[in-house]
């Protein structure tokens, strides 16, 4: 039997907004909760108005229970306050829960935030005993990690200088060294430790690799799902203080990606938030697959569907701007319509995009209303979240090639190669 | 480590709510006492780095002290720099006044750093986790290295005094007492220290009164004037100030005359126990939230 090293039991954390006095973190849990109320403008003060009074509390953690085995690399996945660096928090004894309780099976080294108390007046040298120190080893541990530290970090001519007079560059590159080599049963990391110029995020990312298969247990938190497939064997998901999923890595970025969206052959536009300020002219308002099942289409087909808006005049010259990206936001390509006309009042089109070429997954389709203007250049008059809009593309028998598609063909297929 | 799946009750290490219950850990502070030596010697470092004169500062500053002292409430204000009148043994206000001074910059030293504990560190306090107690902690300690530096100037100037003939000590067993003196030194500022943190957290309006009530502390204590200032009377009321007997008692164990009462230095030693354990009390309570509310 394997053994578990972390088990987090109904944890809940609950804030109390106003209830403090200090302005700023009030001000800080109400952006987190614009932020996850979908706010544009994380910053307006909510609170202020109707939502929540004075001394009302906030779950930014809600129930959450999970367990992790020895060896396991998971990965945890949220929108914006969600409650995952809250959870980190937890875990690493930062504060505690109001509710439940996390049994812990060996030491937490959290490797959050590189080169945090760093000294700039000690030497490269004194801040790798002082960080490594902070982060839980004792002097012996740190000596005899001395040279590996300091080598990892490139930065040997400068180790005995006050890193007051380190380049940024040089100073997040010590500060992971020391981080990286942590020896903890159980390693808390973030995205933001991939530090430094292309070569040494590379360096980080296949060290942190190498860290998770050396059997430790990692938590591994990003918003960057490459490095999650990349680091990652198991994966939860976090929305609004619960976990809605807990699994294998793919499905957990697929469910963390499409959210709340399911897919349906008809999407209403009308209320969705727009992304940013367009000059608000049009509203698009509904959106109708005409083909395919409920949203799903078989490799080769077209995609037809109809679009419904309103106008608040009369446009000559008006396009429809189409982005194909994956659910992980990865862009695949673009497409423009012809342009059309728009009359005042209510419009309705038909629009046909030929996404033959597509590999089967499934897609998001942004959406945009757009003029061209004298210099070819975009006014927009109506704007769609990426998310906002998906479908997708299975095999159909007679293309079982493509089935098991492969992550590194991309997502595009080229048209075929002919024999000559 | 082996392979055998692991019973509830063998786990490492818990984390539970917050609740009223005391779980100091010393043997996780143990744990930490190379970070301790770290943070001793950093603060150390740093506080003199780019300084030409370096740790000479740390001798200097009470240097300085002294004479302003000396000036102002000896040879100015002609305050009484003796604990008991009618002493026969020679004492130059200076030695006086210097004990005075270089207790009391360890002591308003190591208050006011230990007492902004969370509000200073809330950078790497709430990215880290550390026992928290090794801060106040390795600030006791390093200004205790500033304190030993003074000590030693000051034991100098002692003997160079009575070489020459301008001080006369007599010592006695009592001199043994200086390293307990000492020790409780530490614990009542510390103490004192880490008490505030734990409310400046929530209300950051007791910072501003720390700078003021350790002026108006100084005052209340025999440092820039003598005991003997004190009517009998009011002894009692004086004596409840935890810091007087320790300096009294410093002064008596160095000069080998002056004032102790075993009866008020025993009040003051249990005040300066009830203030530590009570101070770490409050402290155990606030660092495991503190990072929601500062």
């Amino acid at each position: 039997m394997e053994e578990l090293m972390i088990q987090v039991e109904n944890v809940a954390k609950r804030y109390r907004l106003g209830m403090i006095g200090r302005t700023t973190l009030r001000e800080e849990i109400q952006r987190k909760k614009a932020k996850r109320r979908n706010q544009e403008d994380p910053t307006v003060k909510i609170g202020r108005e109707t939502d929540y009074s004075y001394g009302d509390t906030f779950l930014a953690l809600d129930g959450v229970s999970f367990e992790v085995k020895k060896g396991e690399a998971l990965g945890i996945i949220g929108h914006n306050g969600a409650g995952k660096s809250t959870l980190l928090k937890l875990i690493n004894r930062i504060t505690a829960p109001t509710e439940g309780v996390i049994r812990l099976n060996g030491r937490v080294a959290s490797m959050l935030e590189v080169g945090t108390g760093f000294h700039p007046e000690l030497t490269g040298r004194e801040n790798i005993y002082l960080n490594g120190a902070i982060l839980g080893m004792t002097k012996k541990e740190i000596e005899s990690k001395m040279e590996q530290i300091i080598e990892f970090s490139e930065c040997r001519k400068f180790i005995d200088t006050p890193v007051k007079r380190y380049s940024s560059g040089m100073y997040v590159k010590l500060g992971f060294s020391v981080a990286a080599h942590l020896d903890s049963e159980i390693m808390i990391m973030d995205e933001v430790l991939a530090v430094g110029d292309v070569a040494f995020q590379n360096k980080c990312i296949s060290k942190m690799k190498e860290v998770a298969k050396s059997g430790k247990t990692i938590l591994y938190v990003s918003h960057n799902m490459a490095t999650i497939r990349n680091l990652c064997n198991r994966c939860i998901v976090l929305s609004a203080g619960k976990k809605i999923f807990d699994g294998e890595v793919e499905e957990a970025i697929e469910h963390y990606v499409t959210r709340d969206f399911s897919l349906n052959s008809e999407t209403i536009l009308d209320s969705l938030k727009r992304p940013y300020r367009t000059t608000a002219l049009t509203h698009m308002k509904r959106i109708t697959y005409l083909g395919g099942e409920n949203g799903v289409f078989e490799m080769g087909d077209i995609l037809r569907f109809q679009l419904d808006w309103s106008a608040k005049r009369a446009f000559d010259r008006m396009k429809l701007r189409l982005g194909i990206f994956t659910v992980s936001q990865i862009a695949v390509g673009v497409s423009f319509t012809e342009d059309f006309s728009v009359q005042e009042g209510e419009n309705s089109e038909i629009f046909s995009l030929d996404i033959s070429h597509l590999l089967p997954g499934k897609y998001c389709l942004e959406l945009l209303m757009i003029e061209l203007d004298d210099n070819e250049s975009q006014v927009k008059h109506d704007v769609l979240h990426k998310d906002a809009v998906i479908f997708e593309i299975v095999a159909s028998e007679e293309k079982k090639l493509f089935r098991a598609v492969n992550r590194d063909w991309g997502h595009y297929v080229l048209p075929e190669t002919k024999c000559e | 480590m082996d392979n055998k799946s692991v019973e509830p009750s063998r786990w490492l290490m818990e984390i539970r709510p917050t609740d009223k219950r005391m779980n100091l850990n010393f043997k996780e502070i143990w744990r930490y006492k190379d970070l301790i030596l770290l943070f001793v010697k950093r603060d150390f470092k740093a506080r003199y780095k780019q300084t030409l004169l370096g740790p000479a500062w740390a001798v200097i500053q009470p240097l300085l002290t002294t004479v302003v002292f000396s000036i102002i409430f000896g040879s100015l204000a002609k305050l009484t720099t003796a604990d008991v009148e009618g002493s026969t043994l020679k004492m130059p206000a200076f030695l006086f006044f210097m004990t005075g001074t270089i207790f009391w910059a360890y002591f308003s030293g190591t208050v006011s750093a230990t007492s902004s504990t969370f509000i200073e560190n809330v950078r790497i306090m709430s990215k880290v986790y550390y026992p928290r107690m090794v801060t106040p902690i390795s600030t006791a300690f390093s200004n205790l290295i500033s304190y030993f530096i003074q000590l030693a100037l000051f034991v100098v100037l002692l003997v160079i005094f009575v070489v020459i003939g301008i001080a006369e000590v007599s010592l006695t067993w009592f001199s043994l007492m200086i390293p307990a003196l000492i020790v409780q030194m530490m614990m009542l500022s510390t103490g004192v220290g880490i008490l505030i943190s734990a409310f400046t957290t929530k209300y950051r309006d007791l910072r501003m009164l720390v700078t003021f009530g350790l002026q108006l502390w100084e005052y209340l204590s025999p440092i820039p004037y003598g005991l003997s200032m004190i009517p009998e009377r009011l002894m009692w009321l004086y004596m409840l100030n935890p810091i007087t007997p320790i300096i009294t008692a410093m002064r008596y164990a160095f000069f080998g005359t002056g004032y102790f009462n075993l009866v008020y230095y025993l009040i003051s030693l249990a005040v300066t126990i009830v203030i530590f354990i009570f101070g770490m009390i409050m402290f155990n309570r606030i660092e495991r939230t503190f990072a929601d509310t500062v």
